[in-house]
């Protein structure tokens, strides 16, 4: 990173929220690092920033696991630069990217590509690397490389690795490096050829569907993958009933894994497709309501340890497409938290735990991100107006793509400050950069 | 309100669909004439749009079309800049820009009518044909087959007040799970009163039913004996790479309309197929010529009602749909 010295900051009037607790505190920055915290911090020093949190939560920076950047290869749809932006304005102070561009993220060349162009982003970028060459599931890329530029996440995101003795071959492989192996869930052969959750609407609709076991056996196969190993392994965006079982079951049995799941499987199900609009055309697809339940319980009892964005940006020319011929993907970063404080019935110090240190130590980024907010810590810090009621405009996004599902929706919860290694990169709810 | 669009056949509702047939009854006296040719659309321009080829449905509209005095458009995909990579989008403004009336949508992909009636300001969007999904003038013109042929056979009419197809037994037979034709059949058979049977291997039915008002059978020769009608789907080949079938010797001998099984059919029942037809596969070449079957009047009616439709969308301002 690039030193900069930016001016001294301080969060007036909120309630200091971390893993440790709440409590009423203002938050002075200096050097980019916390130097106090306490009630009524009065003397600060000349061209201080102020920033007002009054009736808000000062929270560690939000992490997020799961979002696609699309550079290099697809800067139409979103680049480095524009996704960090999203990224702020949503509360991140931190991005795992996932590695599915063109080229893949399979080399140190790549991503020394995307760390190089994150170091001016209003967001800490970092990398998930591919599991293998290209993403074609063939060959494992060099992940001892890739983890020694400070890789801690592998996946072969947007497919699943299909090979059953290559998956655990990455995973002995992967345990000598103290890195993690992220799956995207979804046996191909079983859900080749489908584009929503396959059941009563994707018949009633006549669209190719996919049943939730192509998840649900990936999700078995690795969980026994990773008791033979002992591999770190985390599953990316579950979306059914039966996967979230699977990992509670496992949990219990005391495996190490981890699992993340999405705003949009909490908050919307298949029967949105009935219009035919690509925008909620996503993979995992959108399942049932008894699936969104189920997401919502793992969420609450702990079995989920993570809410991903699984931002996925779509150009328009591309979205406006057929419903079969169009990608899957929607956006996130923006809506994420606001969705999550507003459909989740749990406390508001559960959702950050979700979206801000239990990522943080998934990605490995605890100690930077992720809090706790401390006297000599990293400033990554966002600041939520808890009651702040908005509208989704699409128009109104930072992200290059408009593809969000939730336009016109009305949301209560939003980000007011993004602070990034001690800068404002957000205040008021505007991005600064 | 009148009905703008024709996308699935279930907008229309009971009321709509017997509308149309009523409708149709006129129009199959038009088309009967030395010069059948009425000037009810006469300045009004109809493109068709078809993205998929599908020469029969597209005669039978564009002859419809023809017979109201409307200016016909072909679009034709193969010879256009769909293939230099131009948008459905930019496909369906283009078009729209010209000033026409109605556009005839036929898709390969589910649910694309309903994308170009999201797109479009002043045009009626008629559905020719979606993926898997919906045919909604294949149900029209089943439908009034079914009601017409009965007459002329003989058969009681429904009491009054009942609809058309009040109380008919009707099998569907073959390839559920990919059919745009049983979808729309579904629909409108059941809106109408019939009773709707699906008989089909579990490989070939869709993988849920929740909510489809049917009965369901993998026992062809068992629910033969108390039809109305037999509706007969075409069986594709390339259902045997997808793993679906073992064989189509196997499925013609489990589920095939032979000349055995059309022998156990009731005195007076019709059979059906949505044509073109795979003889001695799902059907046995004797059985789609023998007098029970209806396949030749099921083309021949598809002008008028589509002709119905047309005439409804463009031409009167009637309603169309149940308000």
């Amino acid at each position: 990173m690039q030193p900069r010295n930016p001016p001294a900051v301080v969060i007036r009037g909120g309630t200091v929220t971390d893993a440790t607790g709440s409590r009423p505190a203002d938050v002075l920055i200096q050097d980019g690092r916390i130097s106090t915290v306490g009630s009524k911090v009065s003397s600060v020093p000349a061209g201080t920033v102020v920033l007002d949190a009054g009736g808000c939560v000062v929270a560690p920076g939000l992490v997020d696991l799961h979002a696609h950047l699309r550079e290099p290869g697809r800067e139409e749809a979103e680049t480095v630069e524009s996704g960090a932006r999203a990224a702020a304005l949503g509360g991140y102070t931190a991005v795992v990217a996932m590695p599915n561009t063109e080229p893949a993220i399979d080399s140190a060349a790549v991503v020394r590509q995307v760390l190089e162009l994150g170091e001016t982003a209003c967001c800490d970028v970092r990398v998930a690397g591919a599991i293998t060459v290209g993403r074609q599931g063939a060959r494992l890329a060099p992940m001892a490389e890739m983890a020694g530029l400070g890789v801690t996440m592998f996946t072969d995101d947007g497919s699943g690795v299909q090979d059953a003795r290559l998956m655990r071959r990455a995973m002995e492989y992967a345990s000598a490096l103290g890195v993690t192996l992220a799956q995207h869930c979804e046996d191909a052969s079983l859900a080749g050829g489908g584009h929503m959750h396959e059941g009563e609407w994707s018949s009633r609709l006549g669209i190719p569907g996919q049943p939730a076991e192509a998840e649900e056996l990936m999700v078995m196969r690795d969980l026994a993958l990773a008791r033979l190993t002992g591999a770190k392994v985390h599953f990316l965006h579950l979306s059914t009933a039966g996967s979230l079982a699977m990992v509670r079951g496992a949990k219990g049995s005391g495996l190490s894994v981890t699992c993340e799941v999405t705003p949009h499987h909490f908050t919307l199900t298949d029967e949105a497709v009935r219009g035919y609009d690509p925008v909620f055309k996503v993979n995992p697809p959108l399942r049932t309501s008894s699936d969104v339940a189920a997401v919502k319980a793992a969420l609450a009892d702990g079995t989920a340890d993570a809410i991903a964005t699984d931002h996925a940006p779509h150009t328009q020319e591309t979205k406006e497409a057929p419903f079969d011929e169009a990608p899957p993907g929607m956006l996130g970063l923006e809506t994420a938290l606001g969705l999550s404080l507003t459909e989740l019935q749990i406390p508001i110090e559960d959702i950050l735990a979700l979206m801000s240190w239990r990522p943080a130590a998934i990605a490995g980024l605890g100690g930077e991100h992720g809090g706790p907010i401390a006297v000599g810590g990293p400033a990554n810090l966002c600041v939520i107006d808890p009651a702040e009621k908005w509208v989704v405009d699409p128009a109104a996004m930072a992200s290059r793509s408009r593809n969000t599902p939730y336009a016109g929706r009305s949301l209560v919860g939003k980000v007011r400050h993004t602070v990034l290694r001690g800068e404002p990169v957000v205040i008021g709810g505007e991005a600064q950069r | 309100m009148t009905a703008r669009h024709l996308l699935s056949v279930g907008d229309l509702g009971a009321d709509g669909i017997e509308e149309v047939l009523r409708l149709t009854d006129s129009f199959v006296e038009v088309s009967s004439r030395a010069i059948p040719r009425v000037p009810a659309l006469r300045g009004k321009t109809v493109v068709s749009l078809f993205f998929e080829d599908s020469t029969r449905t597209r005669l039978s509209f564009e002859t419809a079309a023809k017979r109201l005095s409307a200016d016909v458009m072909t679009f034709s995909v193969s010879s256009s800049s769909v293939n230099k990579g131009e948008s459905l989008r930019d496909t369906v403004e283009t078009i729209q820009a010209m000033g026409i009336d109605a556009v005839i949508v036929r898709h390969a992909g589910a649910g694309v009518p309903w994308q170009v009636a999201r797109w479009v300001s002043g045009p009626s969007v008629i559905n020719a044909g979606d993926g898997w999904h919906e045919h909604p003038t294949q149900a029209l013109l089943d439908c009034y087959t079914i009601r017409k042929e009965r007459q002329e056979r003989g058969a009681p009419a429904p009491a009054d007040g009942r609809p058309a197809l009040d109380g008919l037994n009707i099998a569907i037979v073959g390839d559920i799970r990919h059919s745009r034709v049983a979808r729309s059949d579904v629909l409108a058979f059941s809106a109408l009163g019939a009773h709707v049977t699906l008989v089909a291997p579990p490989t070939l039915l869709p993988p849920s039913l929740a909510g489809w008002p049917v009965d369901v059978s993998h026992d062809l020769d068992a629910v033969l004996p108390k039809l109305d009608v037999v509706y007969v789907l075409r069986i594709q080949k390339e259902r045997m790479t997808e793993a679906l079938l073992p064989s189509l010797r196997e499925y013609t001998s489990y589920y095939g309309l032979t000349r055995r099984r059309a022998s156990m059919l009731p005195e007076g029942s019709l059979v059906m197929h949505p044509g073109p037809v795979n003889r001695g596969v799902e059907i046995a070449a004797e059985v789609a010529d023998d007098s029970s079957s209806v396949i030749t009047q099921q083309v021949a009616n598809g002008v008028a009602v589509r002709m119905a439709v047309l005439y409804l969308l463009l031409g009167s301002g009637v309603e169309l749909a149940a308000a």
